[in-house]
């Protein structure tokens, strides 16, 4: 406690590989999760535009949910309630195979999924019927306007958006740590605990999870930069 | 399920208050509440300095809004936990260090909704306020912020209700609002985390979905235009 600030000490020996350890779980945690959300994402948005009125209710009651709900309780339902329900061998397949993580990770994706299906559908939305029309008009069918005309200008404006979403993802997964998945947050406490360097490593954490945000909000500015539409 | 709702309410509701500290429900909302009302002038002020000339009150504001957007609400939590003992010199509670990380991490985002209700407002109204004879002072205060903060009204709304999901994180220090009042009743049946998570989640999504709507309404209310709003309301005052 003299020494108030003095990482050298957290980030030496074996607690460097907790660091790493920690770091390396976040990182494949934010994937896993970001893969699920961009296909579920991407299925609710194909659900919603079909011409039966009940799926754009459900997929509007799956996205309401999951905004209205608060991200931690949704993972505690997935890790405390879900394997209560599965019958006993997928429990012991769920607690032989880090159950921590893959629930932690369907939790956050399926939460992420809901904010990505809005993403997408604005960025359909933002594209004049227009369009879509003259795309008809010059021969295309539905599959060929969607695929030549109209998703190409819609992906456009959902990738700034979409960015947003990942840095969002990302820091997210520290509430992983609530279940004892050994994500950076988890990793840090573990660190505290040992070494009693407290600002130590937390600061070392909150630097490492400061980087890789800016580095995305960089990314997503590039991007929004490139991206920007020319206005007609 | 109603069983365990038929059991536990009062729990769920204001925790063990009479015979311990309020929780559940009750500190659920308070902690929002205060978290948001304490944080607002800080986020006006934010907002303020943001749209600042000045490079020394900007650069300042956009660091730290920066800092703030790019950090899990998690270790702002734990840092809040660690060291505001230290700052204070007594051991602080659970709620106040919620309230306390709550307030800081809600200014940065709250300031953006504000900067983004000043910005929208149309160049003329300060030009106006500044023909007028208007300083930078009465002008904020009795032109832009008003004007500003109506059009905003849904977007607090919508921050009001993140507040909600955030305090949630209370859970992870212990301190006594719905979310730990569950994971008492969970550990008390041991047998039905499903039912008891998934009240959990009911509780949190009627709440919250109420305020959603709340918002959509307060939007479409305030996207109509406004003068002929206000010309219904004179027609209607004269009948």
């Amino acid at each position: 406690m003299i020494h108030l600030f003095e990482p050298g000490g957290v980030l030496e020996g074996r607690y460097l590989d907790w660091f790493a350890l920690g770091i390396g779980t976040t990182l494949v945690l934010t994937a896993a999760a970001w893969c699920l959300a961009l296909t579920v994402g991407i299925l609710l948005t194909l659900i919603r535009m079909l011409p039966a009125r009940p799926c754009a209710w459900l997929v509007g009651a799956y996205v309401e949910y999951h905004r209205n709900v608060p991200l931690l309780v949704q993972i505690f339902l997935w890790y405390f309630g879900v394997p209560s329900l599965l019958p006993r061998p997928a429990r012991q397949w769920l607690n032989a195979h880090d159950g921590q993580f893959l629930l932690a990770a369907t939790a956050l994706g399926l939460a992420a999924a809901a904010y990505v299906a809005e993403d997408i559908r604005s960025g359909i939305r933002s594209i004049p019927k227009g369009q879509y029309q003259a795309a008809l008009s010059l021969g295309f069918g539905y599959l060929g306007a969607m695929r030549n005309v109209v998703l190409p200008q819609a992906l456009r404006h959902a990738i700034p958006p979409l960015i947003n979403q990942t840095l969002l993802l990302f820091k997210n997964t520290s509430l992983a740590m609530a279940i004892g998945v050994g994500e950076l947050t988890y990793r840090a406490r573990a660190v505290e605990s040992d070494t009693f360097q407290t600002f130590d490593a937390f600061a070392v954490a909150t630097g490492i999870y400061l980087a890789v945000s800016l580095g995305i909000m960089l990314l997503g500015a590039a991007c929004a930069r490139r991206l920007r539409v020319g206005t007609r | 399920m109603l069983e365990i709702l038929k059991d536990n309410w009062l729990l769920f509701l204001i925790g063990q208050y009479p015979y311990g500290p309020l929780g559940g429900l009750a500190m659920t909302l308070f902690m929002a509440i205060a978290s948001l009302a304490l944080c607002f002038p800080f986020a006006v002020g934010l907002a303020l300095a943001r749209l600042s000339p000045y490079p020394w009150l900007r650069l300042p504001a956009t660091a730290i809004v920066t800092i703030v957007r790019g950090l899990p609400l998690i270790m702002f939590v734990f840092w809040a936990y660690f060291l505001s003992p230290l700052v204070v010199g007594r051991p602080v509670g659970g709620v106040e260090t919620l309230i306390i990380t709550l307030v800081v991490y809600e200014a940065a985002y709250l300031s953006e909704v504000i900067r983004a209700g000043i910005e929208g407002l149309p160049k003329g109204q300060v030009q106006a306020a500044t023909a007028l004879g208007l300083g930078y002072w009465p002008t904020t205060l009795s032109i832009v912020l008003p004007q500003a903060l109506h059009t905003m009204l849904p977007s607090m709304v919508s921050q009001f209700v993140s507040t909600i999901k955030e305090t949630s994180l209370g859970y992870v220090i212990s301190a006594h609002e719905v979310t730990f009042a569950a994971a008492q009743v969970n550990n008390l049946l041991l047998t039905q985390p499903f039912e008891v998570y998934g009240l959990l989640a009911l509780t949190y999504f009627t709440l919250c979905f109420a305020l959603t709507s709340c918002a959509r309404l307060l939007e479409w209310r305030l996207s109509r235009p406004r003068s002929q709003a206000g010309a219904t309301r004179i027609s209607g005052a004269n009948i």
